[in-house]
């Protein structure tokens, strides 16, 4: 890439006048729509100095939240990291009836509304939906409690995982399993010895980002919440909350938090890629 | 150990790859399945490795049916087309890796496992690369290392899919004497495929030509290539010109004219001949032979080939000396084939 700059007599290089326009307006629209909004959250969080900052998470309210958000992403984000390998192994490797149709149900979460997520499990479980008085019968809660959440969350964040995965692994395609098996490997030490180690990277992103939505899920969280203080609000949730109550300087210090979360994904992402540049070409290439 | 291939049938989605395939390997052979793309000849390995399942009909390793058995319990050595290799494992950790799944009360102990893989490494030869990563290796190195990976296992049977498909001109010379050596040495039988008849009639105990899901032929390298026995063969294996002639009388015509070369006396009609460039005799224009008028003639290495045009759309080549070549006529060669075949049309 760099050498495309440097040699302007390539054919596929523009005039520096072009060149020089294209990078500044698309320098512009990420300052203007990425770093700006980016910098009000912070510089807004930490107006009244990081004492107060501090403090505001410290509410037990918001405490509540955040200790719920790492509980959510804690069940949903590896049950995700299972499920996401299941259905990436199945449409890489196997052939079979269907297989287009599964591959786009992988795709509905994405294309859905969030809301539309959160009231179809209302629809399911909640008090007047199909199997909510039975499970109620039983002590069971599922909206406007925890399993909600997570059932939601699962929902909205499980492409990920998958998604990151299919095409790697149509790509490596099956000789390496071949090989193993052929070698007198099980099914398992297959997986564990060769599948697993080659997709270990994309399934890592796969996991970041999952992991980066789970946190910050609003839409579909906010339908099956219910926003009960200090049990089944999430980060997002309270955050809110606490802006609708003209409380901005709390409601900007769990943004920031929030968006604190996301910077350290990218971050981490961009450190592994760094640091593991050569593997991961190595893993791709072949 | 002996392979047998019992009546085999594949279908994959009711298209028919293998159609009715038998077949004797004896041990320590080293036979090579010679065939174009879609000949069915990857299958066929594939099946034997147990890496496909067949339609119909059986495989026998020994006296054992092994149709029966998964691909872990065949214990066959299978060296991949693109290497296969274990990209994440060191070269050592690779070749070892058959003897280390291995369940406990049958597998070595972690300095045997070593040794072992250490004394294959130096049977092809790449002593000293057992801590570098596949992609630290030329292609070359890379299938050695896969079959040593798959010789470690103490196969019943070696199979190579391509194993020097991916290589180039020169490497592949040289893996394929390699390749010889390393069988002579440790007798495994071995069954390779390849599309590339040098590389079989070169490398091969026995050749099996195959064509369109059936077996066309079986045979030594000298048998296959001397004494084809269908037009598609003698077609495949080597340079060939195939003639529509007429056989009636113990005699052969072609476009009505005697050839004068005897045919069995009770075949009559429409039949192919088949003979290679090389195997003519060039003889004087008033004689009863083919005359063709010249189209082209090209300097190959020692010889020149001649293009022929013997009327009605007949092209025919002919392989002469470059001597014969400086006393034809330009123009118009009469020749007779020495060695050919009649198939039935």
């Amino acid at each position: 890439m760099a050498h495309d700059t440097l040699q302007p007599d390539r054919v596929t290089s523009e005039g520096p006048l072009a060149r020089g326009l294209l990078i500044a307006t698309s320098l512009l629209f990420l300052l203007l729509i990425l770093a700006m909004p980016l910098l009000a959250v912070f510089s807004e969080a930490l107006r009244k100095g990081l004492p107060a900052f501090l403090d505001a998470l410290k509410d037990e309210e918001t405490f509540a939240a955040i200790r719920l958000t790492l509980l959510v992403a804690g069940i949903s984000v590896p049950l995700n990291l299972v499920f996401g390998v299941a259905a990436a192994w199945t449409i890489a490797k196997f052939e079979f009836r269907g297989k287009a149709i599964l591959s786009t149900l992988i795709d509905l979460p994405f294309s859905v509304s969030p809301v539309i997520s959160g009231l179809v499990f209302v629809m399911l479980f909640g008090a007047q939906g199909y199997f909510g008085p039975l499970l109620a019968s039983y002590g069971l809660q599922i909206i406007f409690a925890v399993p909600g959440l997570v059932l939601a969350t699962i929902f909205v964040t499980f492409p990920f995982v998958a998604r990151e995965l299919i095409p790697l692994m149509q790509e490596q395609g099956n000789a390496d399993e071949e090989a193993a098996l052929s070698l007198g490997a099980s099914g398992w030490q297959t997986f564990w010895h060769v599948t697993l180690p080659n997709i270990k990277w994309g399934l890592l992103y796969g996991v970041l980002l999952c992991n980066a939505r789970a946190m910050g899920e609003f839409g579909a969280v906010s339908v099956v919440s219910g926003h009960i203080r200090g049990q089944t609000n999430t980060m997002p949730l309270q955050v809110e909350i606490l802006y609708n109550e003209f409380n901005f300087m709390a409601a900007f210090a769990v943004a920031a938090l929030l968006a604190l979360l996301a910077l350290v994904t990218l971050v981490l992402k961009s450190l592994l890629e760094y640091r593991f540049s050569a593997e991961i070409a190595a893993s791709r290439r072949h | 150990m002996d392979v047998k291939v019992q009546n085999i049938r594949k279908e994959f989605a009711r298209f028919p790859a293998l159609n009715d395939v038998s077949l004797d390997i004896r041990s320590g052979e080293l036979i090579a399945l010679l065939g174009p793309s879609g000949s069915g000849k990857t299958t066929l390995l594939r099946l034997i490795a147990g890496l496909e399942t067949p339609t119909d009909g059986r495989i026998f390793f020994g006296e054992d049916d092994a149709s029966k058995k998964t691909v872990q319990e065949r214990n066959i050595g299978f060296v991949f087309q693109h290497y296969a290799l274990f990209r994440h494992m060191t070269v050592l950790d690779n070749i070892g890796f058959g003897l280390k799944v291995r369940p406990k009360n049958r597998r070595p102990a972690k300095a045997e496992i070593r040794r072992r893989a250490l004394e294959l490494l130096d049977l092809v030869q790449l002593s000293g690369m057992e801590n570098r990563y596949p992609n630290q290796l030329s292609g070359g190195q890379r299938q050695r290392v896969a079959l040593a990976r798959a010789m470690a296992v103490e196969p019943n049977v070696l199979l190579l899919d391509e194993p020097f498909g991916a290589l180039d001109a020169q490497v592949r010379k040289d893996l394929r004497k390699w390749l010889r050596d390393i069988h002579d040495r440790t007798g495994h039988t071995t069954i390779f495929v390849t599309h590339d008849q040098e590389e079989a009639l070169e490398l091969a105990d026995r050749v099996v030509v195959m064509s369109q899901g059936k077996i066309e032929q079986v045979g030594t390298p000298d048998e296959v290539y001397d004494t084809p026995n269908s037009p598609f063969v003698f077609g495949f294996i080597g340079e060939s010109n195939g003639l529509k002639v007429t056989a009636d009388h113990g005699g052969i015509r072609f476009n009505g004219k005697p050839l004068n070369m005897a045919a069995a006396p009770d075949k009559h009609g429409e039949a192919l001949l088949y003979f290679r460039p090389q195997d003519i005799e060039l003889i004087e224009s008033g004689e009863d032979g083919l005359t063709g008028s010249v189209i082209a003639t090209r300097r190959v290495a020692g010889t020149r080939h001649v293009e022929l045009d013997l009327g009605s759309g007949t092209h025919v080549e002919l392989e002469i000396s470059t001597e014969q070549a400086a006393r034809i006529d330009r123009n118009r060669v009469t020749f007779r084939p020495t060695r050919w075949k009649l198939f039935p049309v």
